[in-house]
């Protein structure tokens, strides 16, 4: 396997610490004038995102993590698993099951493209884009007139996500919306 | 795009100008001579955690030589032969990993004082300091007080076990192969360096860490090297001793960096015959101090990084 020695490490290297893939997020030299060098690092755990410290001494090495970050469609759910395809016209699909895509559960919509992290070609995690359009299933009737000011609603999108929404916006309205924050940015469609 | 630029302001480098300027005053208001001495040479360090680079072909006769760590030996030869009071502003190169904190290349302020004290010579870091720094006074702390008061352990008494179980307490790591040494200079940097104040000094180190400090009892009648760190902004900004002047004892610790060398698979690098027969013929009882001046610079213009006030770092040198 493939390892990595501490002066080959920076930030976005994927390694295998204690079993688990990581990426490096900070890696800082500390060489004291009259003494050993050691370096501190900061990971991310890829696979239940906890933050944590380890320090190395200058030379140690830590095995490489089989981790690739690909765009892939998203095509449908048998209500275990989820199922995306790969964009490079290989049309190789993977699986990922319910924790993988934890983070982008309520903005899955078939035939948009996520960003899949691959852990020896499992998929671990599921990003969604940052901005995603997606139908309204649910909302209270729109009111007429009101365009822009006044207040907002709670709408159902096709996705399962709960945005608010102002008042103008109807069944069947296709929105923009950030994933980041969930907000509500634009009706892009009637 | 190649990247010619420089990465310092052109207020960095006038703040630089400035500094070195300040510097030179101030030694010449108290009569120590500025001098200059090689940058290359045919002796090196043989400290175990320094690397000198390599240079082929120093002499006619095809000897190779050694860009200077510090340019401590060359000093100490002009203080045996009785120059008096003398300080160097110079570069100094390590091989090491560049990080925030360090570049392979770098200025050193360097000084002796015949005479002096180490507290004596603390006395006048800390004026320096508080010249360039606008700074009030600067604490000072012995090695054991640090480390009683942030990890109630003794670093003097403190037993190898205990030691490692305090360390591996601390810091998620793994310890085979890390002597006393490496572990107290872990917990110094983990638990104690980031709780210092913006700057102190830090004296009565440990035995094993002497370098080329002399050795003496402290007022509890316990060994310690007569040797102190400054800090400064979260950073080792000087590195002072109550410098060793028995060449038998010189000898002594240059043989057991040879020996270390050798069981850690570094270069063996031979004794400085020429620095050791300075000693032999008598240097004067002085104390010396070697101080970052790019990170002084650092200090004084509130910069995160050794880049923003080098003119050319070492990846655009």
């Amino acid at each position: 396997m493939a390892s990595y020695s501490t002066n080959e490490f920076k930030s976005g290297l994927k390694v295998l610490v204690e079993g688990d893939p990581c990426s490096i997020m900070e890696n800082e030299v500390v060489k004291p004038g009259k003494g050993q060098a050691f370096n501190r690092v900061k990971f991310r755990n890829l696979l239940n995102g906890r933050v944590w410290e380890r320090t190395f001494k200058s030379g140690e090495s830590i095995d490489a993590a089989d981790v690739m970050e690909c765009d892939m469609e998203y095509l449908y759910t048998d209500g275990e698993f989820w199922h995306f395809m790969k964009t490079d016209g290989s049309f190789e699909q993977v699986a990922a099951d319910a924790n993988a895509i934890s983070a982008s559960k309520d903005w899955l919509k078939e035939q948009d493209v996520y960003q899949v992290v691959l852990w020896n070609e499992a998929p671990i995690s599921v990003s969604p884009p940052n901005f995603v359009e997606i139908e309204v299933v649910q909302t209270d009737p729109g009111v007429k007139g009101d365009t822009a000011q006044g207040g907002t609603k709670p709408a159902t999108l096709a996705s399962g996500a709960v945005v608010k929404v102002p008042l103008f916006v109807n069944i069947g309205d296709v929105l923009r919306v950030d994933t980041r924050t969930g907000e509500y940015q634009n009706r892009v469609s009637k | 795009m190649v990247d010619w630029q420089s990465t310092a302001t052109f207020n960095t480098l006038q703040a630089r100008a400035s500094l070195l300027q300040v510097i030179r005053q101030f030694f010449a208001e108290r009569g120590v001579m500025e001098v200059e001495t090689p940058s290359l040479s045919l002796g090196t360090v043989t400290d175990v955690h320094l690397a000198s680079f390599p240079v082929p072909g120093l002499t006619d006769s095809g000897e190779p030589g050694y860009l200077q760590t510090s340019p401590e030996y060359a000093m100490k030869r002009l203080l045996a032969s009785g120059s008096g009071p003398i300080y160097q502003i110079c570069k100094a190169f390590r091989r090491e990993e560049t990080s925030r904190q360090h570049n392979p290349e770098f200025t050193m302020l360097e000084w002796y004082r015949p005479g002096f004290s180490l507290p004596e010579l603390m006395d006048e870091v800390g004026s320096l300091l508080q010249q360039v720094l606008d700074c009030s006074e600067i604490p000072r702390f012995t090695y054991q007080q640090l480390f009683q008061q942030h990890l109630q352990i003794d670093p003097h008494s403190i037993e190898t076990q205990q030691l490692r179980e305090v360390l591996l307490g601390k810091i998620n790591m793994d310890i085979s192969g890390l002597d006393d040494t490496d572990c107290l200079q872990l917990l110094m940097n983990h638990c104690i360096e980031p709780a210092l104040p913006s700057a102190c000094f830090v004296y009565d180190y440990p035995v094993a860490q002497a370098a080329l400090a002399r050795i003496e009892h402290d007022g509890q009648g316990v060994a310690v090297a007569q040797r102190f760190e400054l800090y400064c902004g979260g950073m080792e900004l000087a590195n002072g001793y109550h410098e060793l002047s028995d060449a038998e004892e010189q000898r002594r610790r240059f043989a057991k960096d040879q020996a270390r060398r050798k069981e850690l698979g570094l270069p063996s690098i031979a004794a400085d015959q020429r620095l050791l027969a300075a000693l032999e013929d008598g240097l004067p009882d002085c104390s010396g101090v070697a101080l970052g001046v790019d990170r002084l610079l650092m200090v004084k213009l509130g910069l995160n990084s050794i880049e923003e006030v080098l003119s050319f770092p070492g990846d655009r040198a």
